[in-house]
C-alpha cells in the first residue's frame, strides 16, 4: 500500500470541454509522439504494421451515442486520460509504492524504477486510464507532460501538456484547481463542470464541461409573409426599394 | 510515505527547431520540427503560422511516422512481373531518367496527346501544369473532377470564389455558422479552431448532413438530410426568405446581377443579359428610370424594373422560386427534414443576418467611387463540401447554396464568408482551357479554365473531345479541374482516343481514388490481340509502397515531405486568410537518405530534369545546361509575369512583395520567418474585396491581378444559358443530338434541383438506401495506413446502418452484409448508428487495403476487413446501353460519388471483406513486429 498526500497545495489538471471536442484525436496523437520519448520508458507499438497492431496510448478518445427520449441522437466523443484524483485507488494499492501522487501539485505518476508491472493500479483505477506496455513492462499512464508543463527551457507558452497545445479546438485547458480564479477554475464554475463518476469517492481533478443543449427550437418566430407569389412579391419590391 | 523520486523536469528537448511546412492533408499547417541528434523527434504546431496558430491534427503529430514509414520507396523501380504483381527490379535513377526520355520523346515529336499526366493531391499544380504545357500534352490536371469541383466550380462562377483555401467564415464575427456536407475538409485546423472559437462564445452551428459526427456531432442543431436532396432544402430556405421578403435589397441591387436585364426576345439572345454597345450589363437606374450600365457611379439598379419586355434577374429569380413546388411542405418528405424545421431554419438565418447585423466603424470606397461610412454585416456564414458536391446535381445545388448567401447580403461582409487572396477573381478573369496538341510543340496555352460558352469548348469540328477525360467537351462543359477519374476507363477504351503513356503522381488510381476499382484494375492490366497492355506505358511516381505503384512499368520514388523543397504559391493554392496574403515553402529539414539503395528525388526536380533533357522550352538555359537546378532553383528564379514568381515574400532586393525581380536569398527569408510569409490586407480593404477600390488597387500591387476587375456577383449564370441556347439550335457550335436535352434541362442559368441520375436510371425500390462515405479527420489525405500510430485509430471500416435498417433484419454486433448496387456486390462488417438519416448507409473513406501494399502484413486489418465503397460505384451512367457517358456531373463532370443507392442484406458469418483481390508483392518488404520510437539510446 501507498499513502497519498493529505493535500497538496496545487491540484494541476485538465478541463475538458465536450461541448467542442469534435473527436479528431488530435491530443491522443501529439500525446503519444510527446510521451514516447518523454518522462520514463517509450510507448511502444506491437505488431505495428500487422494483424493486431497494439500500442501503448496514455489519452484516447472514444465517441458515444446518445439517444434522447424527444430529439434527435446525438453522438459524443470523449477523451479519456488519468484525471489525477485526490484519493487515487491507483496509488494506494500499489504494492511497491511506485505510483504515487506528487505532493507538491498532485500529478499522479509511475516511479518506473520500483513498478514491478503486476498491474494491480490498472485494476484498481475506474476510468481505464492506465495501460501497461507490452514490450516496457511498465505501467505507463498520463504524466500530465510533467517534462514540458515545469520545463524551464521550454518557451512559457509551451509548458502545457502537449495535448493541451495541439488540441485544434480549444476543447482542453490546462491549471490549478487549488486556486478558484485560475482560467480552469473559473471554466468549471461557469459552464458546470463536472467529476467523472463521483459515486466512486475518487475525487478527480480532471473536470468535464458537458456538451450544450442541442437541437433547442430556434430563436426566431415565424416571419410575416409578404407575398405569395411573383405578382405580389413584384409590389412589395417596389415599395421596399423606395425605401432604400 | 517514501520520499518521491528525484525527476528532470526540465530536459533538452531538441537541438534545433526546423520550421516548414506540413504535407498531411491539403491544410498546409505551419511546423516545428524538433531535431535531435541529426534526426527527427518531435512535430508540433508553428505558433506564429497563420493557418493553424501552434495547433496541429493527429496528422501532423504523426507526420513523424509518416516520415519514418516502412512503406518508403527507395530506389526507381522497373517491373520485371506481370503489372499489379508488385514485381521490381532497382534500377539506377540514370536508367530511369533514360527510359521515361525514351519513351516520351518520341510522343512529343509526333503525337504529344498520346502523353497523359495526372496528379492527386499534389500542392505543385501551377508547376506541373506548366511542365506539361511545355510537353505540349492537352491531357494533363489534378484530381479535382473527383474532389469537389461542383464546389469549386459553383463558387467561381457565382461569387469569384469558393470555399475550402478560397474563403472561410468570419470566424471572429460570425454568430450563426451553417455547414453543409462537411465532414473532413482542407481547412482541417481552421476549422476545428474556428468552431472551438465561436461556439465558445456562443454562437450557434447548424449542420445539415446524413451522418452525424465530427463537426456536425458538435453542432447545436442537425439536419439529418437525405443525400442528394440538399438543393431541395436550400431552395425551399430561399423561398421563404423571398415569401417573408427577408432579403438585402441594397446589397443585391448594389453588387450582385439582380437588377441587370435579361433579354426575353426571341431569337439568338433569348436569356441573355441586356447589354450596351461596350458591353457593359444594363440596368435601370431608378433615379432616372432609364437603362444604364451597371457599374457607373452613382447609378441605383432598379430590381422591380421592366424594360422593353425584358425583367429583372431578380424578377425571374422571385417569380421561379415562390412557385409552390419550392414550398417547404413540397420538399419536406424528400429532403427527411419537417417543413415548419425549414420554416424556422429561414426564419433563423434571416433572424440573424438583419436582426443581429454588425457595423463596423470603417470607412470604405467602393469602385464606383462612392464613399461609405460604414461597413455592414450580416454575420452568418456558410460553408459546405464535397457531400453536396459530389451529386450528379452539385453544381446546381453549390449555386444555390451561393445564391442563399448572397441574397441574405452575407458574402464578403463582416461575419459572413469572406474570400481569401488571390480571391475574388472572377471566372471572366481566369483563362479559357486550352487543348491544341501540335507534334514538337507546347500547348496553346494553360490546359484549365472557366468557359464562357461553346466557344470555348475543347473539341474538334465534329464535336469531339480533345482531352483524354474529356473534360470542356459537351458532356462536362465546365469541367474547370478536369475529369481524372475518366482517364484510366477512356485510355482504355480508346474513347476519344488511345495514349501510350500515362504517368501518374501522387494518385492511387489503381484503388481508392477510382470509382468501379476492380474493373479499372483489369483496365490497367488488359492486354490487346498483341500481346501489349491496352495502355502501354504507365509511370508512377509516389514516396510509398500503393496499390498504383504495383501496376506502374517505371516508378520515379519521392520523397517524403520533410526531404523536399515545395512552395504553397500565391498561383496555385496559397494558405492566405482573409485578412492576409500569404505563402509558404516546404524545405528539407532532413535529407532523404535510403542507405544501400539508389535512393529519392523530389519529383519536381526529377520533371525539371526530365523537360531538360526532352528540351522542352522553358528548361533549357542558353548554353544547352538545365534551366533550373532544381525545383528550389526554380522557385526562386522561375517568372510566370515579369516579377510575378512561384514565391511572393522577399523579392527583389528583400523588401518587396508580391512583384519584383527574383531575389537569390528569398528560400533562406522564408527559412528564417519559420517558412512562411504573410503580409496584412490594409484594413480598409479587408470586406467587400470584389467591390472596395483600395482592395482592387492593392491586389493589383501585390501582383494578384493587372488591372482592377470589380465584378457583380452572378446570381444568374450567363454562360450556362449559353450552352442551353446551343442545344436549343442556336450558334453553329452545336452538342451532339443525344446530349441537347441533358444541357437545356441541368444548365438553367438560374438554380435548380433535380434528382441524382442514378436513381433515375434504376429501380430505386430495389436499391432502397443511399451509401456515402465521410473522410475520417485522423486520416484524411494521409491515406498512407502504413503509419503505425493513425492506423490503431481507424484501421478498419464497419458499414454504419441506421437502426431501422439493423432492426428491420435483424442485425447484430459483428454481424456481416452484403452490399448491392446497380454495379456491384461488396461483403461487410456492419455496425449499428442512429445519428444517421433513416435512409443512409455509410462508412469511413479509404480504410481498406490491398493485401501486401503500403508494407502492410497480408492479413492486416485494412486488407482483411476494411473495404472499399468504390467496388459498388460505375463510372459510367447505369443503363446507356453502351454509351459511356460519366457518372459525374453534367455540368462540371465531377464524379458522382454519393449518387450510389444500395441494398443491405445479411450475410453469414465471414472473417473478410469481399472482394478480396489477389495480395501484391511488396518491392520495400514489410514493416517491422515492433516500433520503439524514442527508445532508441534509452
Amino acid at each position: 500500500m501507498t499513502a497519498l498526500p493529505a493535500d497538496t497545495p496545487r491540484k494541476l489538471g485538465l478541463v475538458i470541454d465536450l461541448d467542442i471536442c469534435v473527436g479528431c484525436h488530435a491530443c491522443v496523437v501529439s500525446c503519444k509522439e510527446w510521451n514516447s520519448q518523454g518522462h520514463g520508458a517509450p510507448l511502444v507499438d506491437t505488431d505495428a504494421y500487422g494483424a493486431a497492431p497494439e500500442g501503448t496510448f496514455l489519452n484516447r478518445v472514444h465517441s458515444y451515442e446518445v439517444v434522447p427520449q424527444d430529439g434527435p441522437a446525438q453522438l459524443v466523443h470523449f477523451p479519456r486520460s488519468c484525471l489525477h484524483c485526490e484519493n487515487a485507488p491507483c496509488v494506494t494499492v500499489c504494492p511497491t509504492g511506485a505510483s504515487y501522487k506528487r505532493a507538491e501539485d498532485g500529478i499522479v505518476l509511475v516511479n518506473e524504477d520500483a513498478c514491478i508491472g503486476c498491474g494491480l493500479c490498472a485494476w484498481a483505477c475506474p476510468y481505464g486510464a492506465r495501460e501497461l506496455d507490452g514490450v516496457e513492462r511498465v505501467m505507463k499512464k498520463c504524466t500530465l507532460c510533467i517534462d514540458r508543463i515545469h520545463n524551464e527551457t521550454l518557451p512559457e507558452p509551451d509548458r502545457v501538456p502537449a495535448c493541451v497545445r495541439s488540441c485544434p479546438t480549444g476543447a482542453r485547458h490546462f491549471g490549478d484547481f487549488a486556486d478558484p480564479e485560475s482560467h480552469v477554475s473559473r471554466l468549471v464554475a461557469e459552464r458546470g463542470g463536472y467529476d467523472l463518476m463521483p459515486g466512486m469517492g475518487t475525487k478527480p481533478v480532471n473536470k468535464y464541461l458537458p456538451p450544450r443543449p442541442k437541437d433547442r427550437p430556434l430563436l426566431a418566430a415565424p416571419a410575416e409573409e409578404v407575398a405569395g407569389d411573383a405578382v405580389g412579391f413584384l409590389g412589395w419590391l417596389d415599395r421596399a426599394l423606395a425605401r432604400l | 510515505m517514501s520520499a518521491e523520486p528525484i525527476l528532470n523536469l526540465s530536459p533538452r528537448v531538441s537541438d534545433e527547431i526546423r520550421r516548414t511546412t506540413c504535407y498531411m492533408c491539403a491544410c498546409r499547417c505551419g511546423i516545428d520540427v524538433h531535431m535531435k541528434d541529426g534526426a527527427v523527434r518531435h512535430i508540433e504546431g508553428n505558433r506564429d503560422h497563420p493557418v493553424n496558430r501552434g495547433v496541429l491534427c493527429a496528422k501532423g503529430s504523426a507526420g513523424v511516422m509518416q516520415h519514418l514509414s516502412p512503406a518508403r520507396l527507395r530506389a526507381p523501380l522497373r517491373r520485371v512481373g506481370p503489372r499489379g504483381s508488385g514485381e521490381f527490379e532497382e534500377i539506377s535513377w540514370e536508367e530511369a531518367l533514360e527510359t521515361a526520355v525514351s519513351w516520351l520523346r518520341p510522343l512529343r515529336e509526333t503525337a504529344p496527346e498520346r502523353f497523359a499526366f495526372f496528379t492527386g493531391r499534389d500542392q505543385s499544380q501551377s508547376f506541373t501544369g506548366w511542365w506539361a504545357q511545355a510537353f505540349g500534352t492537352p491531357n494533363w490536371a489534378a484530381h479535382g473532377g473527383f474532389c469537389s469541383v461542383n464546389m469549386a466550380a459553383a463558387g467561381v462562377y457565382t461569387m469569384g470564389g469558393s470555399f475550402w483555401e478560397f474563403g472561410q467564415p468570419d470566424w471572429e464575427r460570425t454568430k450563426l455558422l451553417l455547414i453543409f456536407g462537411v465532414a473532413e475538409d482542407h481547412d482541417s485546423n481552421p476549422i476545428k479552431i474556428g468552431i472551438g472559437k465561436l461556439k465558445s462564445r456562443g454562437a450557434r452551428v447548424i449542420g445539415v448532413n446524413p451522418v452525424r459526427t465530427g463537426y456536425n456531432a458538435v453542432a447545436d442543431d442537425w439536419l439529418g438530410i437525405t443525400p442528394g436532396t440538399d438543393g431541395l432544402l436550400i431552395l425551399a430556405l430561399v423561398h421563404e426568405l423571398l415569401r417573408t421578403g427577408r432579403i438585402d435589397l441594397d446589397y443585391l441591387s448594389r453588387w450582385t446581377d439582380a437588377g441587370f436585364l435579361v433579354d426575353e426576345a426571341e431569337g439568338a439572345g433569348h436569356g441573355l443579359i441586356l447589354r450596351d454597345g461596350e458591353g457593359r450589363p444594363l440596368v435601370i437606374d431608378r433615379r432616372t428610370g432609364q437603362p444604364a450600365p451597371w457599374d457607373v457611379p452613382g447609378v441605383r439598379p432598379d430590381l422591380a424594373a421592366t424594360h422593353q419586355g425584358a425583367r429583372t434577374v431578380m424578377q425571374h429569380l422571385a417569380e421561379r422560386y415562390l412557385r409552390p413546388e419550392h414550398a417547404p411542405e413540397a420538399v419536406a418528405g424528400r429532403c427527411g427534414i419537417a417543413a415548419e424545421r425549414i420554416r424556422a431554419l429561414a426564419a433563423e438565418l434571416a433572424r440573424v443576418a438583419f436582426d443581429e447585423a454588425i457595423t463596423l466603424d470603417q470607412p470604405w470606397t467602393d469602385f464606383r467611387g462612392e464613399r461609405h461610412a460604414t461597413m455592414t454585416g450580416r454575420p452568418v456564414a456558410v460553408h459546405a463540401m464535397r457531400g453536396i458536391s459530389a451529386h450528379s446535381n452539385g453544381f446546381q445545388t453549390c449555386r444555390a447554396l451561393h445564391m442563399l448567401q448572397i441574397l441574405l447580403g452575407s458574402v464578403e461582409v463582416p461575419g459572413g464568408f469572406r474570400f481569401k487572396p488571390p480571391y475574388p477573381k472572377p471566372a471572366t478573369a481566369h483563362p479559357r482551357p486550352h487543348g491544341d496538341a501540335r507534334p514538337g510543340q507546347p500547348l496553346d496555352g494553360p490546359h484549365l479554365g472557366y468557359p464562357q460558352g461553346p466557344a470555348d469548348l475543347l473539341v474538334d469540328a465534329d464535336g469531339n473531345p480533345k482531352r483524354i477525360d474529356k473534360a470542356f467537351s459537351w458532356e462536362n462543359p465546365l469541367s474547370a479541374h478536369g475529369l481524372m477519374q475518366m482517364v484510366i476507363p477512356n485510355a482504355h477504351a480508346g474513347d476519344p482516343y488511345p495514349i501510350d503513356t500515362l504517368m501518374l503522381y501522387m494518385a492511387n488510381m489503381a484503388w481508392n481514388s477510382s470509382m468501379n476499382t476492380g474493373a479499372v484494375i483489369g483496365m490497367l492490366t488488359e492486354t490487346g490481340a498483341d500481346g501489349e497492355y491496352v495502355i502501354p506505358r504507365i509511370i508512377c511516381a509516389d514516396a510509398y509502397a500503393s496499390e498504383t505503384v504495383a501496376y506502374a512499368d517505371l516508378v520515379l520514388p519521392d520523397t517524403t515531405y520533410l526531404e523536399r523543397h515545395d512552395c504553397i504559391s500565391l498561383l496555385d493554392r496559397p494558405i492566405c486568410e482573409a485578412d492576409a496574403l500569404a505563402d509558404a515553402i516546404r524545405w528539407p529539414v532532413v535529407g532523404p537518405e535510403r542507405p544501400g539503395h539508389a535512393g529519392v528525388r523530389p519529383f519536381q526536380s526529377v520533371l525539371l530534369e526530365l523537360g531538360h533533357r526532352l528540351g522542352l522550352p522553358g528548361m533549357v538555359a542558353e548554353g544547352g545546361g538545365p534551366a533550373y537546378r532544381d525545383y528550389a532553383d526554380y522557385m526562386v528564379r522561375h517568372e510566370r509575369r515579369p516579377g510575378i514568381g512561384p514565391l511572393a515574400g522577399w523579392r527583389g532586393d528583400g523588401s518587396e512583395s508580391g512583384r519584383g525581380a527574383p531575389n537569390p536569398g528569398q528560400l533562406a527569408r522564408y527559412v528564417e520567418n519559420g517558412g512562411f510569409w504573410h503580409e496584412d490586407i490594409p484594413v480598409a480593404a479587408r470586406f467587400f474585396k470584389p467591390w472596395n477600390a483600395e482592395y482592387q488597387d492593392w491586389a493589383v500591387a501585390r501582383g494578384l491581378c493587372d488591372a482592377p476587375q470589380p465584378y457583380a456577383f452572378s446570381l444568374y449564370l450567363e454562360p450556362l444559358r449559353r450552352f442551353q441556347l446551343a442545344a436549343e439550335g442556336h450558334g453553329d457550335r452545336q452538342p451532339p443530338d443525344h446530349l441537347r436535352d441533358r444541357i437545356i434541362q441541368a444548365f438553367d442559368p438560374l438554380p435548380i434541383w433535380y434528382p441524382p441520375f442514378e436513381e433515375t436510371r434504376i429501380d430505386p425500390a430495389g436499391y432502397p438506401l443511399h451509401a456515402v462515405t465521410q473522410r475520417p479527420m485522423a486520416m484524411y489525405h494521409s491515406w498512407g495506413s502504413q503509419n503505425v500510430w493513425l492506423r490503431q485509430i481507424h484501421g478498419q471500416n464497419p458499414l454504419y446502418l441506421p437502426g431501422e435498417v439493423w432492426e428491420a433484419q435483424g442485425f447484430a454486433p459483428g454481424d456481416w452484409a452484403y452490399v448491392t448496387s446497380a454495379h456491384g456486390r461488396i461483403r461487410v462488417p456492419v455496425a449499428r448508428m442512429d445519428a444517421l438519416n433513416p435512409h443512409t448507409v455509410w462508412t469511413w473513406n479509404a480504410i481498406g487495403k490491398r493485401r501486401g501494399a503500403w508494407a502492410l502484413s497480408p492479413d492486416a486489418p485494412e486488407a482483411v476487413r476494411g473495404f472499399l465503397l468504390n467496388h459498388l460505384i460505375g463510372e459510367l451512367l447505369p443503363g446507356q446501353d453502351g454509351g459511356r457517358i460519366a457518372n459525374a456531373d453534367p455540368v462540371t463532370g465531377q464524379a458522382a460519388w454519393f449518387d450510389l443507392r444500395v441494398r443491405v442484406e445479411k450475410a453469414p458469418p465471414a472473417v473478410a471483406s469481399e472482394p478480396a483481390l489477389p495480395p501484391m508483392a511488396s518491392p520495400v518488404g514489410q514493416g517491422p513486429e515492433t516500433v520503439r520510437f524514442g527508445g532508441e539510446g534509452r
